[in-house]
């Protein structure tokens, strides 16, 4: 009895026939074949090459006062540095409009007198006005225009050979989050997170019982309609998403400070399109997944891609142009720059419209999708 | 009974799942007040057939009626005038007991429904347990759990599956006094089976096999129909008859051969060969031969030997 727990009745032929079925197993279930070889890679391609904390080629609107060469070489210069892509030159209510409607990261004005006082050493004020809803996306890039004032103009300027002071005076402002608080950005965020991550796999998770146990059988017996099953089974799940985001608005305002700028029932009434958007997901899942563990891959694999494509985790604009191309597919992007629109910046309606027609566009994707693998009667 | 209408009249009934073709052809007339089984070995179609009545499943090719509706347009008004218990207890195992039954009752719309499922609780003599978990029942109360909740909106057709699998002997007579008792009121019953004392409790029966309806008729005449001839070999009750049973087999005139106790029954459709082979096998043993009557069963078991090669008989 030398080694009880390495008898020698083990076999190994056997050992091996149930590996062999086991592989067999998978091998049939193709769903969770699926998801064993596509997480490992859709995670190395996420984390190796989409996520980037140092955004570059952020959308940059200019605001020209005084259009001189010096202000010229130095938008040139912030170009160059590629952190920065200039969308163009406007004036500054457009300039502050783009911001709200999030299509720049960044305003950079050159004052009036930009030149005159340059060339007389007197140091003019740069003013950057920063999204800084999500304080990471800014911050690279600040840091980098504080070094192009002196590059940019130190050779042009004998007086400055050997500068005591910078040439600019840089004034950044970080717009709708002065002090760059995460919690800014994470917070609104979890909102669009949580309600995707239950949302879906509840949704997902209730039709699937219902064939796996069986139940599903009785259910159709009795003269209840498709619609009338659907719909019942949806609607508790939107009142628990509509609970859900009403702690995680109430933590937001008292733990975490968030300011909320913008109309509670705007929000709120995203908030239900973004809902639905996730229910619509959820049956669908419902219909194409024979059990509930195949519900819930299906969740992880949609939640995967959500959490680290949206700009939940990681700046939006840090990602390549391939991993925007998916993100923008997903009603979670959309959502979030919703949520800090409307909490962060006090969006109005009238600025929402090119958020929402996406996760609308989603929507009707998926219900075409769904309409066309349900299930109506058990063939 | 021959002047009852039929509530269930359908011919012609195809049903493809890919390419297998699961019911073929299914002819069905059941009158009113019939207590109908329905036979077959398993995978034979019987639930798929059974699902195509209530509309649950739409058959592929067919037509005909049930309860006087079309069963190929009409199967949401069949539903709510059949009342259909499935093989497996598909009643919500997190639910109570009462709950259930309101949730049916619910779905029937019952306008009297709180009456209704307490009747239902009074009869099934579960008033005091209304809330336990159904998932917590034994098999024989979940069956009769799952019987009420189908008679609940008072149906006119009872479709059973298989409805006393792994359901004790007393609890299976009890159920089947229950459809007696409902087929006396008037209520058609169609009960898919494998057991034969439940085979012969009904009017009449149908054998189905690989989607084909091979026979159906009163138990006397499906036994009638297959023309077996069994002789019951008996010894004298401590020599085992097995060995022998393995060399009767390979007789010519031999069909079939059973073990019942000490007893075999041999069974053939050419009663002379097979009496011939017996007398010549078993002159030197100390057995008696009896001719019998062939039973339910034997007339089951041949069906079924001969159903996966239709042209063999």
């Amino acid at each position: 009895m030398a080694r009880p727990f390495f008898p020698k009745t083990f076999s190994l032929s056997r050992w091996l026939g149930i590996l062999i079925k086991e592989f067999i197993q998978l091998k049939r279930d193709r769903l969770t074949f699926g998801m064993i070889v596509g997480i490992p890679i859709i995670q190395l391609l996420l984390f190796g090459f989409a996520i980037n904390s140092d955004p570059k080629h952020l959308p940059t609107a200019v605001v020209m006062a005084d259009p001189g060469p010096f202000a010229r070489a130095y938008v040139a210069a912030m170009q160059n540095s590629d952190y920065f892509r200039i969308v163009g030159s406007v004036d500054e209510k457009e300039a502050s409009d783009l911001l709200d409607r999030s299509q720049v990261q960044f305003v950079v004005t050159f004052p009036p007198g930009f030149h005159r006082d340059l060339v007389r050493g007197k140091a003019p004020t740069l003013l950057v006005e920063a999204d800084a809803t999500d304080p990471m996306a800014a911050g690279g890039a600040i840091s980098v225009l504080n070094k192009l004032g002196m590059e940019v103009f130190a050779p042009d300027l004998p007086g400055l050979e050997k500068p005591v002071a910078p040439p600019v005076e840089l004034r950044v402002h970080r717009r709708y989050n002065a002090e760059g608080l995460t919690s800014y950005n994470v917070v609104p965020g979890l909102l669009g997170v949580i309600l995707t991550m239950t949302m879906v796999l509840m949704t997902g998770l209730a039709m699937t019982r219902e064939r796996e146990r069986g139940t599903f059988e009785n259910l159709l017996a009795t003269p209840a309609t498709p619609l009338e099953v659907m719909t019942g089974k949806i609607v508790p799940y939107i009142l628990i998403g509509l609970i859900q985001v009403t702690l995680i608005l109430l933590a937001a305002r008292f733990i975490f400070d968030v300011p909320m700028h913008g109309s509670l029932i705007l929000l709120y009434a995203v908030v239900l399109l973004f809902i639905c958007a996730n229910l619509t997901l959820g049956i669908t899942f419902s219909s194409i997944a024979r059990n509930q563990l195949q519900a819930m891959q299906m969740t992880f694999f949609f939640f995967l891609p959500s959490m680290l494509l949206s700009g939940f985790m990681f700046p939006f604009r840090g990602m390549p142009e391939w991993a925007q191309v998916v993100g923008n597919v997903l009603p979670l992007t959309h959502f979030l720059i919703l949520v800090r629109g409307i909490l962060l910046k006090g969006n109005g309606l009238d600025m929402l419209w090119p958020q929402v027609w996406p996760i609308l566009a989603f929507m009707a994707a998926v219900l075409a999708l769904g309409l066309k693998t349900f299930r109506r009667t058990l063939d | 009974m021959e002047a009852a209408p039929l509530v269930i009249d359908v011919t012609g009934i195809n049903k493809h799942f890919g390419d297998k073709h699961v019911v073929k052809d299914l002819a069905l007339q059941v009158r009113q007040g019939e207590i109908f089984g329905f036979l077959g070995p398993n995978g034979s179609g019987k639930t798929t057939s059974i699902r195509m009545l209530c509309g649950l499943l739409t058959p592929d090719s067919g037509q005909g009626t049930c309860l006087g509706l079309d069963v190929l347009t009409e199967s949401a008004a069949i539903k709510r005038q059949v009342g259909y218990m499935t093989q497996k207890f598909s009643l919500w195992d997190d639910l109570t007991i009462a709950e259930n039954l309101d949730f049916v009752a619910r779905m029937f719309g019952m306008d009297n429904r709180r009456a209704a499922v307490d009747q239902a609780l009074e009869e099934l003599g579960l008033t005091g347990r209304r809330h336990q978990l159904a998932g917590t029942l034994s098999g024989g109360w979940k069956q009769r759990l799952a019987l009420a909740s189908c008679l609940l909106h008072r149906p006119r057709l009872l479709l059973l599956d298989e409805p006393t699998a792994g359901v004790d002997p007393k609890a299976r007579r009890d159920f089947w006094e229950e459809i007696h008792h409902l087929s006396a009121a008037g209520i058609t019953v169609l009960v898919s089976t494998h057991y034969m004392d439940e085979a012969e409790r009904c009017h009449r029966l149908a054998y189905i096999a690989y989607g084909n309806l091979l026979a159906s008729g009163t138990a006397d005449e499906v036994v009638a129909g297959q023309g077996l001839h069994t002789w019951e070999i008996s010894g004298d009750g401590h020599n085992h008859l097995g060995p022998l049973a393995e060399r009767l087999r390979q007789l010519p005139g031999v069909d079939l051969v059973a073990s019942f106790g000490a007893a075999l029954h041999v069974s053939g459709r050419d009663g002379p060969l097979l009496q011939a082979s017996l007398e010549a096998k078993l002159r030197d043993n100390k057995v008696k031969i009896t001719a019998v009557p062939a039973s339910l069963e034997d007339a089951f078991i041949h069906l079924m030997q001969h159903s996966d090669d239709p042209l063999g008989n």
